[in-house]
């Protein structure tokens, strides 16, 4: 799907201009607003995904201090039963949809590319679908705050409270097509990724000796795609239910709510590992940095990953104990839940051991991680109890469920994902983070979490039920719903640290970040900070697992490090490239001759007709012709992809040097056009010495 | 692939070592294993359909059900329509590959002529169905075979909007024969969505129930 290119205008240059749809102008500003909403580089969308998940992150948590102010006092009266439902469905979306998944979305889009030695992923333009898609998918549920009143019936969506004889309203409609949306933005970026990272590793990096955090996005890639479909279908069968009148889970015609459970949690128990297992990789790359060792069993933590890749969907009816499946699938459901601790407790102990004798750095991103495998810890042991059928049945619906997966959840994945945030933030920005600042942040979050997650234990085995928006004086709930309320209170005082220390490190005290600020073990600590846009002058070749660490280290007679004499941060090595100031003119000193993918609007289009779609299809349901405005939308998306599908993905750069026929459609576009510079980019050698952390 | 090699030949003053550029990991194009793994995820789309199908098979309160409606010989030809059109796809691919684009535009429009019929055939079945009393608010059959049949009628219309596309490619000159890969990516497609419909045919029409 291409069309035949003129020969481009000698002013073609670098991010070349070229009229060849006859539609728009190809975009080619470098800087500026539109320079970003036509990006395809990856660490450009990576960082979008961040702020934007950043925001969503802010209302998820407006959200959940709405919640817990209501339940802060007996017959609280800050929220009524109505509103109340609404904010805990749309705090559970939103932290799961449009916080966890993207966040890790942002570091699967900035990092793995530069882990594995790619300058770009597979399907660039592809790539900025997926976020204009998740963006427009977010802000498509979130209208429904404006519109008629947001979802009400959980982030689960139990049938038959969702069929319109229950939730008559507008909300639930745009639950379901808000996550199609969501679903279709994560599919595509997860075949983006697979593809990535099976296809485009540099030379000599074989699957084990991929780094760890990319191993996990490639495990919770594969879990994105297989578990989107089964969500996919029982939104739709909810949709044809509410729209069209058919009886998938209408009872009265035969039809069975618990269908909607088995697909529900087919996909909602991999989902599960969805959100932790990145959050899993970002610790397992932060734990070895700082405890200067390498990282305890990595092919036994790949493994094990994959092992949980697999039986996650294995234990989805660990959900369902209490509806009355009987006892031999419980039985089975109880046994599979068990043993799916078991690749998870090696993971816990392989972390462990990996800390065990190192000499250990407590800098922030450290911290995160240690409090990850503790927090997690204790979410994976609630969990177990959880797999006790009998157990699990007291427990069922109460806040002790409420605590578990918050101590999964938050304890483990917004843990790792802070770790992350912190030890890559350098490397994403070029600005080092307060370190003071950064402490106080890890620990109100450690103590605030305790004290808002760590009483929901007791409520609950108290009888404290989930999802009622009130409870009496008499039941003996105060003290403890206080206290969570006031931990709740701690973590949002953290969060604001945190953005303080964004602001105070970018505004007030900028310190340059070096290439390699922690001494660190992988590929994206060998080039500058922040990357330039090419990523790597020269692809690197690998020859090892943390191959920048065996660049900068070699061993002595007694197995200690010893740095290799000349390698970046050694002694005497004053070979300092582009650590300061230039970086973003990196293209002009080294980038020559390296043709980036062009940035293109047809990503946005495309996706912009996904909630055209969704509106017509949420207001159709009341009003028949609003269909009208689902055509609309489809001929949008499929306009886009027309054409996105004849725009080349990379401009030629330069006359006579382009074959006639450009790349086809979402061609990787790594493209190296001839230039006149004959010697190949200098190969980015070292930073300067004083830069080397430890 | 072809376009890419092209490209690179004119790396080579610049980096001394490029072929890991077009030397992909697996030794797939990136769009041949993109295809792959959507259809792999395709595979849980169906799969979820058809359960549900299963689960619901024979659990209907009220008639019409499958043997009052299925015209099982009619359905037969129009499923034997839809296999022959992979027949045609080779055909198309073949001949691209041989550099023939007068017989690849051919077997191209074949092909989506033959999935056009198919549908043709579908949407008088779902009207002849309504005719007889059967849509998808009547009761649980109604309800799961016009979601099923109608996901993978939709399927198959995407894939005619992708054939009929390559063709019009092929007419303006820019789809050679270094290119086939793209014929083939669509191919496999539309093998899936044929492939598919041979289990919806025979779990939904000939198992009885």
């Amino acid at each position: 799907m291409t069309t035949v290119l003129e020969p481009p205008s000698p002013e073609a240059l670098t991010t070349a201009p070229a009229d060849d749809t006859g539609l728009m102008r190809r975009p080619t500003e470098p800087q500026g607003v539109w320079s970003w909403i036509t990006t395809v580089d990856h660490k450009r969308i990576g960082i979008l995904y961040g702020v934007t998940a950043f925001i969503f992150f802010l209302a998820g948590g407006i959200e959940a201090l709405l919640l817990r102010l209501q339940l802060a006092k007996p017959n609280g009266t800050v929220l009524g039963a109505a509103a109340y439902n609404e904010v805990f469905t749309m705090h559970g979306t939103t932290m799961v949809f449009l916080v966890v998944m993207p966040l890790s979305a942002a570091f699967f889009n900035f990092m793995m590319p530069l882990q594995i030695g790619a300058r770009d992923v597979a399907f660039p333009r592809l790539n900025a679908f997926s976020y204009w898609a998740f963006l427009f998918g977010g802000l498509f549920l979130y209208s429904s705050f404006l519109l008629g009143g947001a979802p009400d019936g959980g982030w689960f969506g139990y049938a038959p409270n969702t069929s319109i004889v229950f939730s008559p309203g507008h909300g639930i409609d745009f639950w379901v097509f808000g996550l199609q949306i969501l679903g279709i933005a994560s599919t595509v970026s997860a075949v983006n990724f697979i593809v990535t990272m099976l296809n485009m590793r540099a030379p000599g990096m074989t699957l084990m000796r991929m780094p760890i955090f990319s191993w996990m996005t490639l495990i919770s890639s594969f879990l994105i795609l297989f578990a989107m479909p089964v969500i996919t279908v029982a939104l739709f069968l909810l949709a044809f239910d509410r729209n069209f009148g058919a009886n998938f889970f209408n009872p009265a015609a035969g039809g069975d709510p618990v269908l909607w459970q088995h697909l529900f949690w087919i996909f909602g128990h991999p989902e599960v590992y969805i959100l932790i297992l990145p959050a899993m990789g970002m610790v397992s790359e932060v734990l070895p940095v700082f405890s200067r060792k390498p990282l305890f069993g990595y092919p036994v933590m790949v493994f094990s990953g994959i092992a949980i890749g697999f039986m996650g969907w294995g234990v989805w009816v660990h959900h369902m104990f209490s509806v009355g499946l009987g006892p031999v699938a419980v039985s089975a459901f109880s046994l599979s839940t068990m043993f799916i601790a078991v690749p998870t407790g090696v993971k816990i102990f392989n972390w462990i051991a990996t800390t065990w004798k190192g000499s250990l750095k407590l800098s922030t991103p450290m911290l995160f991680a240690m409090g990850f495998v503790a927090m997690f810890t204790i979410g994976g042991l609630s969990g177990v109890t959880h797999a006790v059928a009998p157990h699990d049945r007291q427990q069922t619906d109460t806040y002790y469920v409420v605590a578990h997966f918050h101590y999964v959840l938050f304890g483990g994945a917004l843990f790792g994902i802070m770790a992350g945030i912190y030890y890559w933030w350098p490397k994403i920005f070029g600005t080092m983070l307060n370190e003071r600042l950064g402490k106080l942040n890890f620990w109100t979050w450690f103590l605030g979490f305790n004290l808002a997650f760590g009483p929901m234990h007791i409520l609950g085995l108290q009888g404290m039920p989930r999802r009622i928006y009130t409870y009496d004086d008499s039941l003996g709930l105060n003290v403890w719903n206080m206290v969570s309320t006031v931990g709740a209170f701690i973590i949002a005082f953290s969060v604001s640290v945190f953005m303080f220390n964004i602001w105070h490190s970018h505004k007030r005290n900028r310190v340059q970040a070096p290439g390699d600020p922690w001494d660190a073990r992988t590929l994206e600590w060998s080039i500058s900070s922040p990357p330039p846009h090419y990523n790597f002058a020269e692809i690197p070749t690998v020859h090892a697992l943390d191959e920048f660490w065996h660049r900068k280290y070699t061993e002595d007679d007694d197995g200690r490090p010893v740095r290799v004499a000349g390698s970046p941060g050694s002694e005497g090595d004053d070979a300092a490239h582009d650590d300061h100031g230039d970086d973003d003119h990196g293209d002009d000193d080294h980038g020559h001759g390296i043709h980036m993918p062009s940035p293109s609007y047809f990503p946005l289009v495309a996706a912009f007709g996904l909630p055209v779609m969704g509106y017509g299809m949420v207001y159709g349901r009341s009003s028949g012709q609003s269909y009208v405005v689902v055509v609309l939308g489809a001929l949008i998306l499929l306009g886009g992809l027309f054409a996105w599908a004849m725009e080349p993905s990379a401009e030629p750069e330069e006359e006579g040097h382009e074959p006639a026929e450009p790349a086809t459609d979402d061609q990787p576009a790594l493209v190296t056009a001839g230039g006149e510079e004959p010697s190949p980019p200098a190969p980015a050698p070292a930073p300067a010495p004083e830069e080397s952390g430890t | 692939m072809a376009t890419k090699e092209k490209s690179l030949a004119h790396e080579e003053p610049v980096t001394p070592a490029p072929e890991h550029h077009h030397a992909t990991n697996t030794g797939l194009s990136n769009e041949k294993l993109a295809m792959w793994a959507f259809l792999g995820s395709e595979c849980l789309l169906f799969g979820a359909l058809i359960s549900t199908y299963f689960l619901y098979r024979g659990r209907s309160l009220s008639g019409p059900t499958t043997e009052d409606i299925y015209d099982i010989p009619y359905t037969s030809v129009s499923s034997f329509v839809l296999l022959m059109s992979s027949l045609t796809m080779v055909l198309a691919l073949a001949a691209i590959q041989r550099g023939d684009y007068r017989r690849l535009r051919v077997w191209l429009l074949a092909t989506a002529l033959l999935g056009a019929s198919f549908i043709a055939g579908q949407v008088y079945e779902f009207t002849s169905f309504i005719r007889e009393g059967l849509t998808i608010k009547t009761n649980l059959f109604g309800s799961s075979f016009f979601v099923l049949t109608g996901f993978h009628g939709v399927h198959v219309t995407l894939g005619i909007v992708m054939l009929l596309s390559l063709w019009n490619l092929s007419l303006r000159g820019s789809l050679t024969q270094e290119r086939s890969e793209v014929v083939e990516i669509a191919g496999l497609y539309w093998h899936f969505v044929d492939v598919v419909w041979i289990v919806i045919f025979t779990v939904v029409y000939l198992i009885p129930t």
